[in-house]
């Protein structure tokens, strides 16, 4: 079966994120694939590069870059959810002028269209939410 | 593509402002329609606050969700579901919802969640 997942939950302050990295590890396991995880509203802050959580709790950037390049996952994280929190790479700092870009690796920023494609192309859309 | 067109719901939970999960739902719904999908919406439990009419939200620095709920027209979105339950427990008429809207019970509301391919949930 074609999943795709959904988070919209901050990591660190909901368990959102936490879950659906254990949702999607099972998922993997168990033969099906992952179309696209897709990061809304708070759950941008999951592509945050800058992460520095406490040595005995999980990064969950970290993770997710880990689990997108054992599996090839395609890591999206909306554009416009991003930005107006201060999660920007490369392009979107030099177009607000900003001195720095913190998107992780592994991670791409794009448009609310690609959840649209990934609820018509999956078999299945699973949201985490806060 | 295996198929081009799915049906899908959004669940709409939560009050128009305190969070941003109305607007993000809303700017989900509006980009399901440019792509032509079957939509349908719901809402339950706060969320059907988003539909009552004269938001001042401006004396809170916020946006005015009901600009971008009166779009969904524009857009062809008229599947508009309202838990019954909810409005009641609000003390909300079904007369002062401007919107052309259906209300359904919870077991209607089982039904049209069985129905879709692809449910969000916000």
């Amino acid at each position: 079966m074609i999943f795709s997942i959904v988070v919209t939950g901050a990591p660190y302050s909901s368990q959102a994120s936490a879950s659906a990295l254990q949702f999607s590890r099972s998922v993997l396991k168990l033969g099906h694939s992952i179309h696209r995880v897709f990061f809304y509203a708070d759950g941008v802050h999951s592509g945050s590069a800058l992460a520095s959580p406490p040595q005995d709790e999980s990064n969950i950037p970290a993770e997710w870059s880990e689990l997108a390049r054992q599996h090839q996952l395609d890591l999206v994280v909306c554009i416009a959810a991003a930005v107006r929190r201060g999660i920007l790479d490369e392009n979107e700092a030099r177009r607000y002028e900003k001195k720095g870009h913190n998107l992780a690796a592994d991670f791409t920023l794009s448009g609310l269209g690609q959840l649209v494609e990934a609820g018509i192309l999956s078999d299945r859309v699973v949201t985490f939410g806060a | 593509m295996r198929e081009n067109k799915k049906s899908f719901l959004i669940i709409n939970r939560k009050a128009p402002y305190g969070s941003s999960a109305a607007r993000d739902a809303l700017d989900v719904a509006l980009t399901f329609s440019v792509f032509e999908q079957p939509l349908s919406l719901l809402f339950m439990d706060d969320a059907v606050l988003q539909l009552l009419p004269n938001h001042q939200a401006n004396t809170i620095g916020q946006k005015n969700l009901s600009a971008n709920l009166a779009m969904l027209e524009m857009y062809d979105i008229d599947q508009l579901y309202v838990c019954r339950q909810a409005l009641s427990e609000r003390g909300i008429r079904p007369d002062q919802i401007s919107l052309n809207i259906t209300l359904l019970d919870t077991h209607a509301i089982a039904a049209l969640i069985k129905q879709q391919d692809q449910v969000l949930s916000f």
